[in-house]
């Protein structure tokens, strides 16, 4: 018994395997954060007016807010003044092309196992690589921009298009809506924008990639995606940092707005520095995601695989106000260590026949704490409203914590709300039943929490369900064997 | 010689299951182990295959010359041991072709040969599914999942067949089977039988026997084996129950 939870306990305490830094000159503005700050950010950006005005306002609501503190999280105090809010790779040039690209960063993204040129030519997706806070390179520019469709950097999107950021930015997240919203609205950085325009099908996978590196930076990401009526894409965001010993925060915001039978699918992969098995480092991630389905028939679905971060508070939701729209979310949360991950989803039904669908699949392991936190409304002119929400949590050794937090909030009583939920452990059954086959027990983890996890991983398009496969596993792999 | 067994003890917790089991078996031969209940048959099977909850206090297992008791649970697989269990678990959302695709590629890796391809895997996989009649749709079901009581014991064998074992221990396979059931798996199992490889046959009832004909019938009795004989003892122990020979021990 006691070899059997050696085995379990070496098995989930598996290192950070993407730890690296990569040695790129970077620069930086001081330490600290006041309306200088937010001024300076906007002006090394070139900012119109009203962008330095809406930051100016964002920063000023936000200082009169406080860290809400409802989540089951135990997070240390955190000095925003303590942290660089605008680290960019030095650009020697304007880049045309790949060959123009520092090396270095090129490198980095070589050891993560994503080349820009291999993911152009094998898996037709277009990459927006978010390295820090500038767009260091976007690709298939031009092949999407045949059929109207604009995918591109925040800054870029500011500079190119600025009536259409102004027109949906904080239409769904408004600065108001929480304290790190605020503070992304105040301070963000970069991110990416994608608009679709009526009728046109996305014919690749859009992905962004993004990466902390300058040590103490924080990240303040902002992401915008308009569907317009008829449209579809699909979405994928995927994460890795190096490893560092001082804390992270990153806040970023996403925001989607799905037209009149237009489709979202965001996709996303978060492996950033967990910290190590103490708990020391880390990144903190507090993520606003939100979509509204604003006409008939739209829908958006949400997929996560959240595996990194120490911290990690996300609540990625839909707002079904068209008739008929559909919201989905799908998640595979793994915490291992002292990880903490606070994190589901709220649907918030205000169309008539509107449905949603929920899958969570926490898995915890180490001295982990996992917890589901969900929110149905339905509101009073909602009718024929659906609902099924599914949540499961899988325990692996006994030190860990696994929580559910399911609100239902129903205001019409037309509506059938759905819930169910399981709690399981990986058994010694199992793996005495994977190591009399012949399966090691770090194989046979990893097979049993990808089998667990299978109805969210099937979501996921071809090229991200293997890697989120690997990461699984190897977030719980240990020295085994 | 495949399997020697010597003096074996074993105990769980504070209490001796096994206590001092000797038992021979060569390339070629099948033996069956009859028993009441909680007489160790399964303590036995769990044991060999190296399940954990048991400890071995005493004795020796030599598998092909190699000290048994020191190899991995994995170990003992890889080179040759399979145990068909008594209650098959379920491993929700691994599909079998997952996970017998692994278990195939190493056991081969533990002998140095190269992986199956997914093309030579999924013909190894039609092919010795056709044993048990199990249908083509088996490699997308989860491991055991929603499967009867009759699929599962099927799912064994198709799983021995797939992994072709040197020592085959079955346990209980014959036990919640309806005839037909019982027929398909016996008859699997006959089927795998070769003259380089041996079963160790684990059962309560006679039935399985008129399929899979013993070399040897083996009674086990509170830890020890009390008695030896060909197959005709499995008959007599149909008719006259175990009482004769527990008594014969007892004096």
């Amino acid at each position: 018994m006691d070899e059997q939870q050696d085995i379990l306990s070496r098995a989930t305490e598996q290192e950070y395997a993407y730890g690296f830094t990569t040695d790129v000159d970077t620069e930086f503005i001081p330490k600290g954060l006041n309306e200088e700050v937010v001024r300076l950010i906007s002006s090394k950006k070139d900012e119109p007016e009203w962008m330095t005005e809406l930051r100016l306002r964002a920063f000023r609501h936000w200082q009169t807010l406080t860290i809400p503190h409802w989540a089951h999280l135990d997070i240390p105090e955190i000095d925003y003044q303590n942290i660089i809010y605008y680290a960019a790779p030095k650009a020697k040039k304007k880049l045309e092309s790949m060959d123009e690209v520092d090396p270095e960063l090129v490198a980095t993204f070589n050891k993560l196992g994503i080349p820009l040129e291999e993911q152009m030519a094998l898996s037709g997706v277009a990459v927006d690589a978010v390295m820090d806070s500038v767009s260091v390179k976007t690709t298939f520019r031009e092949t999407l921009a045949e059929k109207g469709i604009i995918f591109c950097s925040f800054s870029e999107a500011l500079a190119d298009y600025p009536e259409l950021v102004r027109k949906y930015m904080g239409s769904v997240v408004p600065y108001t809506d929480n304290f790190f919203a605020a503070l992304n609205a105040a301070v963000f950085s970069d991110g990416s924008f994608c608009y679709i325009p009526p009728g046109v099908r996305c014919p690749m996978e859009l992905s962004t990639y993004f990466r902390i590196n300058a040590a103490g930076t924080g990240q303040f990401e902002r992401t915008l995606i308009v569907a317009d009526e008829g449209a579809y894409v699909s979405y994928l965001e995927g994460c890795t940092a190096p490893r560092r010993d001082e804390n992270q925060l990153h806040a970023a915001v996403v925001e989607i707005v799905v037209h009149k039978d237009a489709e979202v699918k965001y996709s996303t992969v978060q492996n950033w520095y967990p910290g190590d098995k103490e708990g020391r480092g880390g990144v903190y991630n507090f993520v606003t995601k939100r979509g509204i389905c604003k006409g008939k028939n739209a829908k958006l679905s949400w997929t996560q695989v959240e595996t990194g971060s120490a911290v990690t508070w996300k609540y990625p939701s839909c707002i079904l106000l068209g008739d008929n729209s559909a919201g989905e979310f799908y998640s595979v949360a793994l915490t291992n260590n002292r990880q903490q991950a606070d994190t589901g989803t709220k649907m918030i039904h205000l169309g008539k026949n509107t449905r949603s669908r929920i899958v969570s699949k926490g898995i915890s392991a180490g001295r982990s704490q996992n917890s589901y936190r969900g929110l149905v409304k339905v509101g009073r002119k909602a009718e024929g409203v659906r609902n099924f929400s599914q949540c499961d949590s899988l325990l692996i050794g006994d030190k860990c914590g696994a929580h559910t937090f399911p609100h239902v909030d129903v205001n019409h009583p037309g509506a059938t709300v759905e819930h169910e939920a399981t709690t399981s452990k990986i058994n010694e059954e199992q793996l005495f039943y994977c190591n009399q086959r012949g399966i090691c027990t770090e194989d046979a983890v990893g097979l049993i929490v990808n089998g667990y996890a299978r109805e969210v991983l099937n979501k996921l398009p071809m090229e991200f369900a293997v890697e989120a496969q690997k990461l699984l596993a190897i977030s719980l792999e240990g020295s085994v064997g | 010689m495949l399997l020697e067994v010597k003096k074996l003890h074993a105990t769980v917790g504070d209490k001796e299951i096994l206590k001092g089991i000797d038992l021979q078996v060569n390339a070629g031969e099948v033996h069956a182990i009859m028993g009441p209940n909680g007489s160790g048959k399964s303590t036995l099977a769990s044991v060999l295959a190296g399940n954990e909850r048991f400890e071995v206090t005493q004795g020796e297992v030599l598998f092909e010359d190699r000290n048994l008791l020191e190899m991995s649970i994995e170990d003992r697989a890889r080179a040759g041991i399979f145990l068909g269990f008594q209650y098959p678990v379920e491993i929700p959302g691994v599909s079998m072709a997952n996970f017998l695709k692994l278990a195939v590629n190493e056991q081969r890796k533990y002998h140095g040969q190269d992986p199956l391809t997914a093309g030579e895997f999924l013909k190894l996989m039609k092919e010795k599914a056709a044993i048990v009649e199990l249908r083509d749709q088996l490699a997308n079901r989860a491991v055991n999942e929603g499967f009867s009581g009759g699929e599962k014991k099927r799912n064994e064998i198709f799983q021995m067949a797939m992994l072709d074992p040197k020592l085959a221990i079955l346990d209980e396979t014959d036990s919640g089977l309806d005839i037909d059931a019982l027929r398909i798996v016996a008859t699997g199992v006959t089927r795998l039988s070769r003259p380089d490889n041996a079963m160790v046959v684990i059962t309560h009832y006679q039935r399985l026997l008129d399929y899979i004909v013993p070399d040897y019938v083996h009674v086990l009795y509170d830890g020890r084996i009390i008695h030896t004989a060909g197959k005709e003892l499995a008959l007599e122990l149909e008719e006259r129950g175990y009482d004769w020979l527990i008594k014969d021990f007892q004096e």
